[in-house]
């Protein structure tokens, strides 16, 4: 019983506990490009005030701060409606709705981005069809522009935005919208002020999965975006993989796990307390 | 004047004309005809899947009607949406907010009205008032006992000054001694207002001891309407005598007679009432302020009950008498 337990700690501790050490004390030393492993240790912050001086790394943060933001926003605006939909469904029909939602998870994540560059690019399906129909003649390119970078992060992220919602909108008290249009609530004076508020712990869970990893993402900014679309995730990899500072990459990962630890602790807290209430 | 014993006395608030509701394959209500009188406490009673609840929210607007009309105070009901029929309902599971408070609970639907504030905030008080519930006007309804809960959706339903107060199973959540008070607490509450409520019970203990007059409802229909005298005392048919209180039903040459437990009398020597007959006691039961038996005659075992009496054993020998008028003959 006692190991059951301890096991996912001690998973915990070598896999994660162990490398974030290894990772922090990585960040607090310096470049040394031609020792392996190109560090050399140390107590400095320098890696982390260059951070907060350089404008390329503020602006990294706020784009990425941005982008995660605004397709947050569009994801829920898509999301509610779809799950609203799902949850109110014929019972025999919710399960086939819903499988269509998580569907997308079965073709692999990089494999679908790849498919939105064959779809965006210059020459992709979409300009084909643009100009074969006549519509636009020059149309512009979507691919390598923040736009794209907002289509797919939305896209790659939307189910995780329906099944939170879908599932606080599927358990809610129908007698209480009965209720409501009893005592003269109008429909959507209904929805404003009774569904719309008992939903808002799934609008809160939604929110978050979407936000989370959006703000970190490094594949759909990498392929889809172009080169004004400076996200961290993607400034995480340069510095590590193209310049090979491992010190500087640590410390943007340790900044953003530092600026995602505010969400993770709200949504952990929001689900501790919607756990209590059942 | 006994307020039981008064029949309607000017336009029906209610009127129902063939009214029909089907769900696929089943007809849950099947052209019920009924008339409900200003003022009355008014109950529809069977048992579960008899449509007296999808009578009910055919009333409050919830299910639209296949076939027949439903007024209200003289309106055709017809295509008016929940939200603008002038009655109000209290739901079987109260169906308070949970995210309001007691307060905005009763309020709720003041405000959807666009009633001026300072009104509402009176109102709000005054029906808190009238359920006792001022001190818990800050509460959640997940803080508040389950006799609370009832008397805030009591008030706010209440608070709407509803032509018809709409009543489904309203003791069915509480527990037995809270489910005594209140059924009085109730039938105090309506006289007081004098507004009408039609309620939904299964409970015939309920709708008799509450009701101004019922309707006995079996597979969709209505079965008998009357006052709980008329229909205790003279049950239409064998449903309505074996679902109102306990029945004997016995066969005789012209056909069935309903034959109530208290109307029989039991002795050890032969009685000289009209109707005789020798039994043994099979069952007894002392309930403190009566007695229950079951009896086995020649042709049935009968049930009686009499005033409290620990003097029978089970086993003994007994006679069974009832007056030429104790029966109730049956139609069917």
């Amino acid at each position: 019983m006692r190991f059951v337990i301890a096991l996912p700690f001690l998973w915990l501790g070598v896999f994660f506990l162990l490398p974030f050490a290894l990772v922090l004390a990585i960040a607090l030393g310096t470049n040394a490009p031609d020792s392996v492993p190109p560090v050399e240790l140390g107590i400095g912050l320098k890696n982390f005030a260059l951070l907060f001086t350089d404008d390329l790394y503020l602006a990294a943060w706020l784009t990425s701060l941005r982008v995660a933001t605004t397709s947050t926003l569009v994801a829920l605006l898509l999301g509610y409606p779809m799950a609203y939909a799902i949850a109110r469904a014929a019972p025999e029909r919710r399960p086939l709705l819903l499988m269509l939602v998580v569907l997308p998870f079965w073709t692999s994540f990089l494999i679908r981005v790849y498919a939105w560059m064959g779809l965006l690019d210059e020459n992709g399906l979409l300009n084909q069809f643009l100009r074969w129909s006549g519509i636009a003649t020059d149309p512009g390119t979507i691919l390598g522009t923040e736009w794209a970078v907002h289509l797919g992060i939305v896209y790659a992220y939307l189910p995780f935005m329906v099944l939170p919602l879908y599932a606080t909108l599927e358990k809610m008290d129908m007698s209480l919208l009965e209720a409501a249009a009893d005592l003269g609530a109008r429909p959507f004076a209904a929805f404003l002020t009774i569904t719309l508020p008992l939903s808002l712990p799934g609008v809160v869970a939604g929110c978050l999965l979407v936000f989370i990893p959006a703000v970190g993402e490094f594949v759909i900014p990498d392929l889809l975006g172009g080169t004004e679309t400076l996200m961290i995730g993607k400034v995480l990899w340069d510095e590590f993989f193209t310049n090979a500072d491992w010190p500087l990459a640590s410390a943007v990962a340790i900044c953003l796990l530092a600026l995602l630890v505010g969400p993770i602790a709200l949504f952990q807290r929001q689900q501790a307390r919607s756990l209590e209430r059942h | 004047m006994d307020r039981r014993e008064d029949g309607p006395v000017s336009g029906p608030i209610v009127r129902i004309e063939g009214l029909t509701k089907r769900f696929g394959a089943v007809t849950a209500v099947d052209d019920v005809d009924l008339e409900v009188a200003p003022g009355e406490l008014f109950a529809l009673l069977g048992g579960s899947g008899c449509g007296k609840t999808t009578l009910l929210r055919l009333l409050a607007g919830f299910e639209t009607p296949d076939a027949g009309r439903l007024l209200i105070d003289g309106q055709d009901m017809t295509g008016v949406p929940p939200h603008l029929r002038p009655v109000n309902m209290m739901f079987q599971s109260y169906a308070l907010f949970p995210h309001m408070n007691v307060a905005e609970n009763v309020g709720y639907g003041l405000r959807r009205e666009g009633v001026a504030k300072a009104e509402a905030t009176t109102r709000v008080a005054d029906a808190l008032e009238q359920v006792r519930l001022t001190e818990y006007a800050q509460r959640r309804p997940a803080q508040l006992s389950g006799g609370q809960r009832q008397r805030v959706a009591l008030a706010r339903a209440l608070v709407k000054r509803p032509k018809i107060l709409l009543l489904d199973e309203p003791l069915a959540a509480l527990d037995r001694k809270l489910r005594e008070g209140t059924r009085f607490e109730l039938v105090r509450l309506q006289a007081e207002l004098g507004l009408t409520f039609v309620m939904v019970t299964h409970d015939q203990q309920e709708a008799m001891s509450m009701a101004t007059r019922l309707a006995v409802m079996n597979a969709g229909r209505i079965v008998q309407v009357g006052s709980p005298r008329e229909v205790y005392e003279r049950p239409a048919t064998r449903f309505v005598a074996d679902f109102i209180g306990v029945a004997n039903i016995l066969k005789t040459e012209d056909g069935w007679l309903a034959l109530r437990p208290e109307k029989i009398a039991l002795s050890v020597e032969r009685s000289g009432l009209a109707n005789v007959v020798a039994g043994k006691i099979v069952d007894l039961a002392y309930e403190g302020d009566r007695s229950l038996y079951r009896i086995a005659t020649d042709g049935a075992v009968l049930i009686v009950s009499t005033a409290p009496n620990l003097a029978h054993r089970r086993g003994d020998s007994v006679w069974l008498g009832w007056a030429a008028d104790a029966g109730h003959p049956l139609d069917a």
